[in-house]
């Protein structure tokens, strides 16, 4: 520890803060051992740390199971990860149903269509949030891009065999619900909040009023089982339409009223004197609010907003309780095979991941901002 | 006061309709009659100096101007139109009139440049070129333009206000209102953004001023108007108002104006 000694002055009369305060060594000395209850508490922290993090390593990675053979009927052969349970993690299981896990009951020679829409997604979120990509022409690269989703996905033109909606599956149902529904819930709540603050149109207000009260007041459980149940109920004989349409209407209604609220708090946090100057240039309502007020205040609100997005992504899952098949719901009915009975932490902790993959992503880039 | 005391200062020339009319304008909030049969007419290239102690509807009055404030009696004429709930007639008179603010107002996320070309552009339906060309004669003239791709943030107090005369004048204004322009300034840049506007006095424009600078009313005003309490108390031309005040009021307020500096 030499550079604990000699603080005082160097030549040029500079005066610099004591060695000790400086360096891991210092701010540990500063943060963590300042006194005796401190030190204890790191101590013992430490130790269950340290216990926790090797007893996760030794289950998940020294004594996994990562593959098992197939049996005589050609299924795999589970044996070695009952043996292993409690002790090592059965990867095994993942490596048998991954296919179902993110593409559910989609037709199994024709899962390279899914995927290629998760990549499709992926892709479109990737350009979406690079700035030099922010011209008109994002909005015609969104469309076309989900166009082809939905050609890959339902097939029946160019030479695609057609799929039922009812046997997707998996990773796109989610992602299909999340993009479209915050896609099309963003511009519906800037509109719903810009109609809120509206002074000269009651109607409107009023409208957007009891919009956001009537669904926010309600959830989003009960929602998705209106759109699901009673919904089809009051339609005429023979109209109807189907259930992910329904679930992805619901969630789009549900979010946008949570969103309209979020881009409110940016409306009313941004200076009046930005509308009043907008007004005394003579600018319309429109170029007003799309070229100086929607500008500031939603920037103002990126992390609320989301907080939201990454809220809402997860929330799609609950169509789980409908019966359509997202990412979450096709990891239960993996979960539920009979020969892979009990290993339902594997599988959770890969869903997890996936989840977390995508939040995280999300946030990360909103603190970029 | 009636509009015959008020505009018995100034020697319109015959048959020219005044650039501002306010015909016994009223304004409440609530329950606080916050203008009291103000009447008042400018006429073209008058420069007037609105004065009074705070809270005396000064800002209020010259914010009615451009509607940005409505008021609930009488009549107000800019430019030949009247100011009423028609929509259209309103972008009209907000095309010929500019205004400067106490706090600037420039919008942050937009380059000094872009806050001046944007009304042109959106509003005149300028040219982009056209509009940047003449966004940088305007801040030549206010004596920044190299300051054009920088954002407000970077900006002093006193460039920023210039930058919001630069703004306005870009939409080539008939009228100009200035709120308090020189308020939220350090002392050390009063003078840049008073030198300013003392140039554009120069050119002739039609200038409607809230300020509490005795000076540059003195160098440059037509007219001074002494509000409070919501209503014109006095007027006349500043040497007149300042050396030989006939109210009370007018006199406790010079009074307190002088102490203060």
């Amino acid at each position: 520890m030499s550079d604990i000694a000699a603080p005082a002055s160097d030549p040029s009369g500079a005066i610099r803060p004591p060695a000790i305060m400086l360096g891991p060594w210092g701010w540990a000395r500063a943060n963590l051992f300042n006194s005796w209850i401190s030190t204890a508490v790191t101590l013992a922290i430490g130790y269950l740390l340290l216990r926790g993090i090797t007893g996760f390593f030794d289950w998940a990675i020294v004594h996994a199971v990562w593959s098992v053979p197939l049996n005589a009927a050609g299924t795999p052969d589970a044996t070695a990860c009952q043996t292993a349970k409690g002790t090592g993690a059965c990867w095994a299981v993942i490596a048998d149903k991954y296919r179902f896990i993110l593409f559910g009951r989609y037709p199994y020679d024709q899962q390279w269509r899914p995927a290629i829409c998760v990549l499709l997604f992926i892709g479109l979120f990737i350009v979406s949030a690079m700035r030099r990509f922010w011209r008109r022409e994002l909005a015609l690269i969104w469309l076309g891009t989900l166009a082809a989703i939905g050609v890959l996905m339902w097939g029946g033109i160019l030479g695609l065999s057609f799929v039922q909606q009812d046997s997707w599956g998996g990773l796109p149902i989610t992602l299909i619900l999340s993009t479209f529904g915050l896609a099309l819930a963003f511009p519906l709540a800037v509109l719903v909040a810009l109609g809120r603050r509206s002074t000269n149109l009651p109607a409107v207000k009023m409208i957007c009023v009891v919009y956001v009260e009537l669904i926010r007041g309600v959830p989003l459980i009960s929602l998705l089982f209106m759109a699901s149940v009673m919904f089809p109920l009051f339609m005429p004989e023979g109209l109807n339409f189907d259930k992910l349409l329904r679930a992805q209407i619901a969630f789009i209604l549900f979010a946008a009223a949570y969103l309209a609220e979020v881009v409110r708090g940016g409306l009313q946090a941004l200076p009046k004197g930005q509308a009043e100057a907008a007004d005394a240039l003579g600018l319309s309502y429109w170029h007003k609010t799309g070229r100086i007020i929607l500008p500031q205040a939603l920037r103002l609100v990126i992390p609320p907003l989301v907080n939201t997005f990454i809220g809402f992504f997860k929330d799609t899952s609950l169509v789980l309780i409908i019966g359509i098949f997202d990412l979450l719901t096709a990891g239960k009915v993996a979960m539920s095979e009979p020969a892979w009975q009990g290993f339902s932490t594997e599988i959770h902790i890969v869903l997890a991941i996936i989840y977390f993959a995508f939040c995280f992503a999300m946030s990360k880039y909103s603190r970029g901002r | 006061m009636s509009q015959a005391e008020t505009t018995s200062h100034f020697v319109a020339p015959p048959g020219a309709p005044p650039a501002i009319l306010l015909d016994r304008v009223n304004k409440w909030y609530g329950q606080m009659h916050v203008l009291r049969d103000v009447s008042l007419s400018v006429a073209e290239k008058e420069r007037v100096v609105v004065c009074g102690p705070s809270g005396s509807g000064k800002s209020t009055m010259i914010r009615c101007i451009n509607r940005l404030e409505t008021h609930q009696q009488g009549r107000i004429v800019v430019d030949g139109t009247e100011l009423t709930d028609d929509t259209r007639a309103l972008d009209t008179i907000r095309r010929e009139v500019g205004m400067v603010f106490q706090s600037f107002n420039l919008f942050p996320h937009l380059t000094i440049l872009e806050n001046c070309t944007l009304a042109p552009i959106w509003v005149r339906k300028m040219p982009k070129a056209e509009a940047e060309e003449l966004a940088m004669s305007y801040l030549t003239r206010v004596k920044i333009p190299e300051q054009a791709k920088k954002y407000p943030g970077q900006l002093s107090g006193g460039q920023q206000q210039r930058v919001a005369i630069a703004r306005a004048l870009c939409m080539k204004p008939k009228i100009m209102l200035f709120d308090e322009p020189t308020s939220a300034l350090d002392p050390e840049m009063i003078k840049e953004v008073l030198d300013t506007m003392i140039g554009l006095a120069e050119t002739g424009m039609t200038m409607v001023c809230v300020t509490h600078e005795m000076g540059f009313a003195r160098q440059v005003a037509d007219r001074v108007v002494f509000m409070d309490r919501g209503e014109i108390v006095e007027s006349g031309p500043p040497n007149d108002l300042f050396e030989n005040p006939q109210t009370d009021r007018l006199q406790l307020f010079l009074s307190q104006i002088l102490r203060g500096h």
